[in-house]
């Protein structure tokens, strides 16, 4: 029964795809069309990872069509995919819907069947590669995804700098693809098969060393997907060239398919490893968190923010599940059950807020034409309700209560506390409350960062005649943010509806349900053995929160409004006495420079005043000023790189000279080499 | 019921005694400069001028502008209710966990901030750059001694650790709470706005952290936010002075009859009141810093919190 429905999932997107576009002549109704079947299938496919998650259940189809030698089963849906199912299916709801209205500006200047038919492919791939149940599958799905993705990225292929930046990202999912290629080939090699589940039997005794080189090689493949620092620099360059529905996609939903990658092979297949691999994933996951917030803070381009603010989130990902692979190690699978509850949590909040903040980039662009912050300003009042949901967005990834962002954050906390508690290496002790001070500081600078992206967007006066022209978005834009706003909401007041979602998926991984040691109705209570029994167990409310929020503001609205007697005046804004001019107002730019130079050591900012005088030195006729961030990663690591690589492709050249001669040459010292060693 | 008496009376007390404890601490200052200073009543007939005067507000200003003084005010109530700051037996205890207050304390300052921008001046734009990132810096120096308080005690609630700390008695103030308690001191200085971080006295525009994102706020909205203001400082006073130094407070080991909810009363006053000369004293005596002088003063105390937390872990035996 649930396997047809995951067939009705696929097959829907497959026939959206090629009605999509075989319509392509009649551009409307190919939008239509295509992005219909996208919701049909969310549907489906929501419905499906509830089932399973739910009740717990694995779902499989046999090798049926799949009938290559080591391969017993197409696809698998365990608990874990299933939960990847219902991520990608939340999000791509949402993101179809959006669609309806955003692909319009796109009718009579591009290929609409295309893009319905890119889109649903890369759907598709993305669904049937975590439903994979041998690696063959996956690698097949993992690779149409990357392709169809390219597809999008370059989907206005009309601007060199979309089709470099889709060039960085075809060159860069390849190199991860190769490591997870060798990854998957070792693990053939030792298990005989191509099927994750008989993986996972033999992969618990491989040897040590050979398994600490799987973990090498995925965390690196997976890794670039991810977009971890440094492998991260395709991310701030192909989400920003993407139209924004696919960006809300590749952001929201793409990245976790890497997520869950590494789940599946190093804690599925190789049940764990010893402790410091988690330090190792703990620790890269600080660093890109921390770099990834400041560098989001430099941008002035909200695309690219929001790309940069994807890199950190990974990274808190990252750290939820490095300190879930530490007490695996140490052999405590209560606490790595915590760590990696808070770890798939943030992939489902995440993937919520960043699909919904990037719809509302979207949203923004469609009414001002631009991505430039600097040019926005009093779009609030012109865009009500896009401002609204971009506002919850913003709260919600600044992991502010009462939104979901701070329970997966407050859970990543507390697993981070533990280390600092648990009877595990000095060392550890003190590593894990200094990362948990890098995660606070990664916190509040996004919470900074935030501040800036919405209040230089929406709020104050407009900074050019495109924002102070703005209008709202079409109806199906709002509600498609709409529902993500909402699953925000409720899922910051009742997340332990989430965790009971994830009780399956840690009792499967670490052999702990989430829901034993964390749960309640509506609040969190990690009752951990190893701590003291304490009259006050350490937990958060959040629904009790939001009550007392809610009456509390009721309470004291109507308190103030009984006390004194002054009535409301609207007058200017007090400046100095002069007339206010929106050139004026603190810039995007200006907004982040305290932090610029705060941590100018990390960042490396560099500036160019250039003045131009008309008369003697004290009247300026022009004044220029640029300032940017040293691309430090592209500058130490990718530059010399390609160099090397440009130089020896160069001498290969040597080869190739052209002369046809010189090539029967070649065949022939071939053919006798060959002749000689291969007797 | 006894628990919903005690978390009114408490928030009672709080709302009563904010704006005392500021006029209190501006008095001693006087004091130190050789003024006479206004009354310590003063804080009060400030806000009960702002609630009769009318509200003007700016013309570039949106809803969020408005919402903004109730979303500040109820985050900072909301901080109030669950805080050990009397007795750690109230309603909302449970709920009362470190992160969460920290967290609402950033929502408060969140909404403010973009407050700052909404009416589009220079000033308020600046301000609220300045106190986002001010209070960045500050974060990794405040959380790190909480952690350290917090593994100490085995919860993050802050009701357990401040009863776990009571029950200690003296052995259980250890190297590791001094280092932590200093470190925790400095950033309160940053987080109620003092000398040498902010200047709570000036309206000098340059100058200006915190002030300048409440340039616009007049009438009612500024005397929520002034009153939310006061709160805010005694809260971060209540975080200081229970967690490390508890005794006095009422908790179900002394029982909750009328003399010892007044003891509880009086010590958190003396405390309160205490920490505020140290306050006043620091404010006297020194200049306010340069902005980017400011990360070097947090870093100090996160380096401070930092050996608190090694102590910590060398010597827990």
């Amino acid at each position: 029964m649930t396997i047809l429905l995951f067939y009705l999932v696929l097959g829907l997107l497959l026939l959206g795809g090629l009605f999509a576009y075989s319509l392509q002549g009649k551009p409307r109704l190919s939008l239509r069309v295509g992005f219909s079947f996208a919701v049909g299938s969310a549907v489906a496919g929501t419905v499906l990872g509830i089932i399973i998650l739910l009740t717990g259940d694995t779902v499989y189809t046999g090798a049926g069509f799949a009938s290559l030698p080591g391969m017993n089963r197409a696809f698998l849906i365990d608990p874990l995919a299933a939960f990847f199912i219902l991520v990608i299916s939340l999000v791509s709801l949402a993101v179809s819907i959006f669609s309806f209205g955003y692909a319009e500006e796109y009718i009579g200047r591009h290929n609409l069947g295309m893009l319905g038919l890119l889109y649903n492919v890369f759907l598709l791939a993305m669904v049937a590669l975590v439903a994979s149940g041998n690696t063959f599958f996956f690698l097949f799905f993992w690779e149409l995804m990357s392709l169809a993705s390219y597809g999008l990225v370059v989907y206005d292929h009309r601007d060199s700098h979309v089709r470099r930046a889709g060039f960085v990202y075809i060159v860069m999912t390849h190199i991860g693809t190769l490591f997870i290629f060798l990854a998957f080939l070792l693990l053939y090699q030792t298990a005989g098969s191509f099927d994750f589940e008989h993986m996972a039997q033999f992969g618990r005794q491989l040897p040590s060393g050979f398994k600490t080189g799987i973990f090498l090689l995925v965390t690196v493949g997976f890794g670039t997907k991810a977009g971890i620092i440094p492998l991260h620099i395709w991310l701030p360059k192909a989400h920003p060239a993407a139209p924004s529905n696919v960006s809300a996609l590749m952001s929201g939903v793409m990245l976790k398919t890497a997520i869950y990658g590494f789940i599946r092979v190093v804690m599925d297949v190789l049940g764990g490893g010893s402790a410091w691999w988690g330090i190792l994933i703990l620790s890269l996951g600080t660093v890109s968190a921390l770099l990834g917030v400041m560098y989001a803070l430099m941008q002035h381009d909200i695309k690219e923010l929001l790309a940069y603010h994807s890199v950190e989130n990974i990274g808190i990902i990252l750290m939820g599940l490095g300190a879930a692979l530490i007490f695996q190690g140490y052999g405590l699978p209560v606490l790595a059950m915590i760590g990696l509850t808070a770890a798939l949590f943030h992939v489902l909040n995440h993937a919520l807020f960043k699909a919904l903040l990037f719809m509302g980039a979207g949203a923004i662009h469609h009414a001002t034409r631009t991505r430039d912050m600097e040019k926005m300003g009093g779009l609030l009042k012109l865009m009500p309700w896009t401002g609204f949901f971009f506002l919850v967005g913003s709260i919600s990834i600044a992991a502010l209560p009462p939104f979901n962002g701070f329970v997966s954050e407050w859970l990543t906390f507390q697993s981070l506390l533990v280390l600092g508690s648990a009877p595990l290496s000095l060392k550890l002790n003190i590593l894990g409350p200094v990362f948990g001070g890098a995660l606070a500081l990664t916190g509040a600078l996004a919470a900074a960062c935030f501040v800036k992206a919405f209040g230089i967007q929406f709020l104050a006066q407009p900074r050019s005649t495109q924002a102070a022209n703005a209008k709202e978005v079409p109806r199906s834009m709002l509600v498609g943010m709409g529902i993500l706003a909402v699953l925000c909401l409720v899922l910051g007041i009742f997340p332990s509806s989430a965790i009971q979602l994830l009780n399956p998926v840690t009792l499967h991984l670490v052999g702990y349900g989430s829901i034993q040691a964390l749960g309640g109705y509506a609040w969190l209570n990690p009752q951990i053995p190893l701590l003291p029994n304490l009259s006050y167990h350490t937990m958060i409310a959040p629904f009790v929160l939001f009550v007392v929020l809610a009456l509390g503001a009721l309470l004291v609205y109507r308190v103030v409004k009984r006390l004194g007697h002054g009535g409301t005046r609207i007058d200017e804004t007090w400046n100095c006495g002069g007339t206010l001019s929106p050139k004026m107002e603190y810039t995007a730019t200006s907004f982040a420079k305290p932090i610029r130079i705060i941590f100018r050591r990390i960042l490396l900012p560099k500036r160019v005043v250039e003045t131009e005088y008309a008369l003697g030195f004290h009247f300026t006729r022009s004044l220029k000023y640029e300032g940017a961030v040293k691309p430090f990663f592209e500058d130490i690591l990718y530059r010399p790189a390609r160099n090397v690589f440009l130089k020896v492709s160069g001498k290969m050249r040597l080869l190739q000279s052209g002369s046809i001669h010189l090539y029967l040459g070649y065949l022939f010292i071939t053919l006798v080499v060959l002749l000689i060693w291969a007797r | 019921m006894l628990a919903v008496g005690l978390t009114i009376f408490q928030m009672l007390f709080v709302l009563a005694f904010a704006p005392l404890l500021s006029g209190i601490i501006n008095k001693i200052k006087a004091y130190f400069q050789s003024r006479r200073g206004p009354s310590v009543l003063q804080p009060y007939r400030d806000i009960s001028k702002y609630l009769q005067k009318e509200t003007v507000l700016s013309e570039h200003t949106s809803w969020i502008f408005r919402i903004t003084p109730y979303v500040y005010f109820v985050a900072i109530l909301v901080v109030t209710l669950t805080l050990p700051i009397l007795t750690t037996f109230g309603v909302l205890s449970f709920t009362g966990d470190l992160f969460m207050v920290i967290y609402l304390f950033a929502l408060a300052r969140f909404f403010l901030a973009l407050a700052g921008l909404d009416a589009g001046s220079a000033f308020g734009g600046m301000a609220s750059s300045r106190e986002m990132a001010v209070s960045a810096i500050a974060e990794p120096a405040l959380m790190l001694p909480l952690f350290t308080m917090a593994i100490a005690a085995g919860t993050s609630n802050l009701s357990g650790m401040v009863e776990q700390m009571a029950h200690g008695g003296w052995p259980a103030l250890t190297p590791a709470h001094l280092m932590t308690f200093v470190a925790l001191f400095v950033v309160g200085i940053a987080e109620t706005g003092r000398i040498p971080v902010d200047n709570p006295d000036t309206h000098l525009e340059l100058t200006m952290i915190h002030e300048g994102m409440l340039l616009e706020y007049s009438g009612k909205q500024l005397a929520l936010l002034t009153l939310g203001v006061h709160i805010k400082q005694l809260l971060i006073f209540a975080l200081l002075a229970n967690i490390f130094f508890p005794w006095g407070i009422a908790s179900p080991a002394t029982g909750f009859q009328v003399p010892t909810l007044l003891s509880a009363t009086l010590a958190f006053a003396a405390k309160a009141i205490g920490l505020g000369v140290v306050m006043a004293v620091i404010e006297t005596s020194m200049a306010k810093m340069r902005l980017f002088k400011v990360p070097d003063l947090l870093m100090g105390s996160f380096l401070l919190g930092l050996l608190g937390l090694i102590s910590h872990v060398l010597l827990r035996g």
